[in-house]
């Protein structure tokens, strides 16, 4: 990589500045196409038959009364998606998770689709296609699916990571570990110990778009495919694998998308519409439903969660340690490992362990929900560090303070941190106003810290100078929340023109190099640095067309305020050329200006930031209500503060439903019982407080403009702030998220029982 | 030579082992030197393991330099949302 990442503490024009969205418009006045939005010539319509069972093993489908029904097209079960996987194990989960071959998994698996003229027919061929199935015993709580007496869902899983190998297959496909120092001493030096175990339901990202995409594959094998995703390089990579296709034969168009937060990382549909296409000879969109959402998309893990920490009296903490078990769906994944990579992360702690256990089960395939895992292990680790602060007389955010790690800090997951800002969030916390702001009857207060590792990953970008000067930005990772006004700044900052002279779109697969996807809070770190290098090559060739224009060496010619300018004293009579003037002049200087970059953004700066929460809680019903809520982020450098802000919120709101309401219910039959958003509970406007939002800037080093991400750190605090409000006011501590009225009523009761029989 | 620690399924494949001694100059020459030594690391490899150098972890710069006397430190690749 031919660029230089180090951040140089520059002076900014046009960053940090509030322009308006570019794609502000065609959104508030219903234009902008989404999944569902585009539509093809001929075009079928498809959908997915689902299995009722929770675990059944599919011994026959019959298909022939479906095919023969008038207006039905293409029918497909596994056998048309043979295996190509070669070997890869995540991808062949991916392809058994798209279509069921030898067993249905969880409520919800598909099993066979149809692609049909209407809508009507093809519900009518889902009916008409039998299947024999052997219902097998299911299991979907963490804790019983650890137990010995489970019902196994692969019995070729047997567990990784355990000192002695072992000799039965298990649920548990793997433990992991981390820490330091020595926890059996640290404890042994604690005056004080809290001990608690915890537990979090399952939530989905609850993205108000439902999965949508329309696939076409034409007679000569190459395709197109238009779709809501995060990320529609990865989607291409993963659909010409698993249909046995080139790559380049895929075109890959993402639409706008109604929300990700994760859950549009991972490719369920689009696989079973292109294979629709291929049978059927015609376009075919696929739409899933709410309900189909709900049971066959990716929320994320339910959780078990054991704390223990060791404080002095003054304070310092001299031990912690967590045992944590997340539920994975029914294909391995690395949700508890992150658990226990982040559950410590926020303090210096000399002795620290912690476990994770992944945990199969007969529910949907777990997918990352904006940074993933984090929220349930801070829940667990900010409501002791809370307790543990009450049991030492100490002001939790002032325990949090004496504790928090900070430069040249071991992190529990391992590495020694650089600069970090955990420590500043929690000074502005201490210094808000909020924590002064009186509360009234049945009202309590909470804070919490929270910390995410963000990342980076490939990029590319191009950026086209038009004749007329204005510039064209074409990026390749989806825009979930703003990106393409923050890189339109970004570029009008190098190329000192602007903000309103650059338009950037996002392009499609055929015309841009390989992107990672949008996750990780990875798209306005990632592809400014991608733009910020685009835009510097640009530079190079104005510098050198001015030079042309002007006859004078390329050398003496520099890039300032969106202008070349021919430097020293020889050449005091030359105007300044603008950007404008070069690119007029540039058919006859060499032909189109361009600046292209590829690259991989490596060196993320990881983020911490501390919630502030008042809640009030009515002692006779459980019911609760988010009186004010203030968010303290570090942002490392906040290229549209707007967005930012957007980022801070959204992930409170997301956290205060997930803490207060959200919950995947299952019965006793295995099958989910609210797959719908009147039964599975999101918060509304009505349901939250303005947010109030403080942006901190602790610059990056490893970018030019000390760029960290910003939009996954913020769902992290929510659940142990809110949590800890609750806590204190009903004088109950709570330990089941989400904390519903019947569960807030039920603790209030048994703590009420257990003071009169005392 | 530089130290590498390694996280625990890792170690445990290293024979017990939390930290490595390599000669490597970067991270590619750094992993070629770890599957060489322990096949059982390749998989891993395969997967997709993060390097930190001095706490910045690098995911997919495999050209990156190791610094003498740098605290190398081995991880998972993580997922995100």
């Amino acid at each position: 990589m031919n660029f230089d990442p180090r951040y140089s503490g520059r002076n900014f024009a046009s960053v940090g500045t509030r322009p308006i969205r570019p794609d502000g418009v065609d959104k508030v006045t219903g234009r902008a196409r989404y999944g569902a939005d585009f539509n093809m010539a001929g075009q079928l319509v498809g959908r997915v038959l689902r299995s009722p069972h929770a675990h059944a093993t599919i011994r026959k489908i019959d298909t022939s009364k479906a095919e023969k029904l008038n207006g039905v097209k293409a029918v497909i079960t596994a056998a048309d998606l043979p295996d190509l996987t070669d070997g890869d194990a995540a991808l062949y989960d991916i392809l058994d998770n798209c279509m069921a071959r030898k067993k249905a998994l969880y409520d919800g698996h598909a099993v066979a689709a149809v692609a049909a003229v209407d809508a009507r027919t093809a519900r009518q061929a889902l009916k008409l296609i039998e299947i024999d199935y052997e219902v097998l015993p299911h299991v979907t709580d963490v804790d019983e699916a650890m137990k010995h007496s489970a019902p196994v869902l692969d019995d070729t899983i047997f567990t990784e990571g355990l000192e002695q190998e072992p000799v039965k297959p298990s649920n548990v496909t793997k433990r992991s570990q981390y820490g330091h120092g020595d926890i059996h001493a640290g404890f042994g030096q604690a005056d004080y110990v809290v001990e608690r175990s915890f537990k979090t339901e399952q939530t989905h990202q609850g993205y108000i778009e439902p999965h949508a995409c329309v696939a076409s594959v034409s007679a000569d094998g190459t395709a197109d495919l238009w779709v809501c995703t995060q990320g529609h390089f990865v989607y291409r990579q993963h659909c010409a694998q698993l249909l046995g296709m080139e790559a380049s034969k895929l075109r890959v168009t993402s639409s706008e998308i109604g929300g990700g937060f994760g859950g549009k990382t991972h490719v369920w549909a689009e696989p079973v519409a292109l294979a629709l296409s291929r049978k059927a000879g015609r376009p075919v969109k696929l739409v899933m439903t709410r309900d189909e959402v709900f049971r066959a998309s990716g929320p994320t893990s339910a959780t078990s969660i054991d704390v223990r920490i060791g404080a002095r009296k003054d304070g310092t903490i001299t031990a912690a340690e967590a045992t944590l078990r997340y539920s994975c769906g029914p294909y391995a994944g690395m949700w508890a490992e992150l658990g226990a990579m982040t559950a410590f992360a926020c303090y210096n702690l000399a002795n620290v362990r912690t476990v994770g256990y992944e945990v199969l089960v007969n529910r949907p395939k777990t997918a990352a929900y904006r940074a993933p895992s984090a929220p349930m292990a801070a829940f667990a680790v900010e409501s002791a560090v809370d307790e543990l602060a009450k049991e030492i007389g100490m002001d939790p955010v002032e325990f949090r303070i004496r504790n928090a790690a900070q430069e040249g800090t071991r992190s529990s997951y391992g590495p020694v941190y650089g600069p970090i800002g955990i420590g500043p969030t929690l000074e502005a916390a201490k210094n808000h106003p909020h924590m002064q702001a009186p509360l009234g009857k049945n009202q309590g207060r909470g804070m919490a810290c929270g910390f995410w590792f963000n990342f980076g990953g490939q990029t590319c970008t191009d950026l086209n100078i038009g004749m007329d000067g204005s510039v064209s930005l074409a990026v390749g990772t989806v825009d979930v929340g703003g990106s393409r006004a923050s890189l339109s700044l970004v570029a009008a900052e190098e190329l000192g023109i602007a903000y309103e002279q650059v338009k950037a779109v996002v392009a499609d697969t055929s015309s841009l190099g390989y992107n990672d996807m949008t996750d990780g809070s990875r798209g306005t770190f990632s592809s400014s640095m991608a733009t910020i290098s685009a835009a510097r090559n640009a530079i190079k060739i104005l510098r050198e067309r001015a030079a042309q224009m002007w006859d004078v060496p390329v050398d003496d010619v520099v890039w300032e305020n969106g202008h070349a300018i021919a430097k020293g004293e020889k050449y005091g009579n030359l105007a300044a050329l603008s950007l404008r003037e070069i690119a007029a002049g540039s058919g006859k200087t060499g032909g189109p200006i361009a600046g292209h970059s590829e690259l991989v953004a490596d060196g993320a700066g990881v983020s911490f930031a501390t919630h502030i929460c008042d809640i009030e809680v009515d002692p006779e019903t459980g019911a609760t209500r988010v009186l004010r809520y203030t968010v303290l982020q570090d942002a490392g450098k906040a290229v549209h503060p707007t967005y930012v802000e957007g980022q801070y919120q959204g992930g409170a709101a997301q956290g205060i439903g997930w803490a207060l309401n959200e919950e995947y219910v299952y019965g006793k039959d295995g099958r989910l019982q609210n797959p719908g958003f009147l039964d599975y509970r999101i918060p509304v406007c009505s349901d939250l407080p303005m947010i109030d939002t403080q942006i901190l800037e602790i610059p990056n080093p490893n970018h030019p403009y000390g760029v960290r991400g910003v939009g996954e750190t913020s769902i992290v605090p929510p659940l142990a702030a809110i949590a800890n409000a609750v806590s204190n006011a009903a004088g109950v501590r709570m330990t089941h998220i989400p904390m519903s009225p019947p569960r807030i009523l039920a603790a209030i009761e048994a703590e009420r029982g257990g003071r009169w029989s005392k | 030579m530089v130290e590498v620690t390694l996280w625990g399924s890792l170690g445990a494949i290293a024979g017990g082992k939390s930290k490595v001694e390599i000669e490597a100059k970067d991270i590619r020459e750094l992993f070629r030197k770890l599957a060489e030594q322990y096949p059982g690391f390749e998989p891993y490899i395969d997967r997709g393991i993060a390097v930190a150098i001095d706490g910045v972890i690098y995911r997919d710069t495999w050209s990156k330099e190791l610094p003498k006397g740098a605290e190398i430190f081995l991880l998972p690749r993580l997922a995100g949302g």
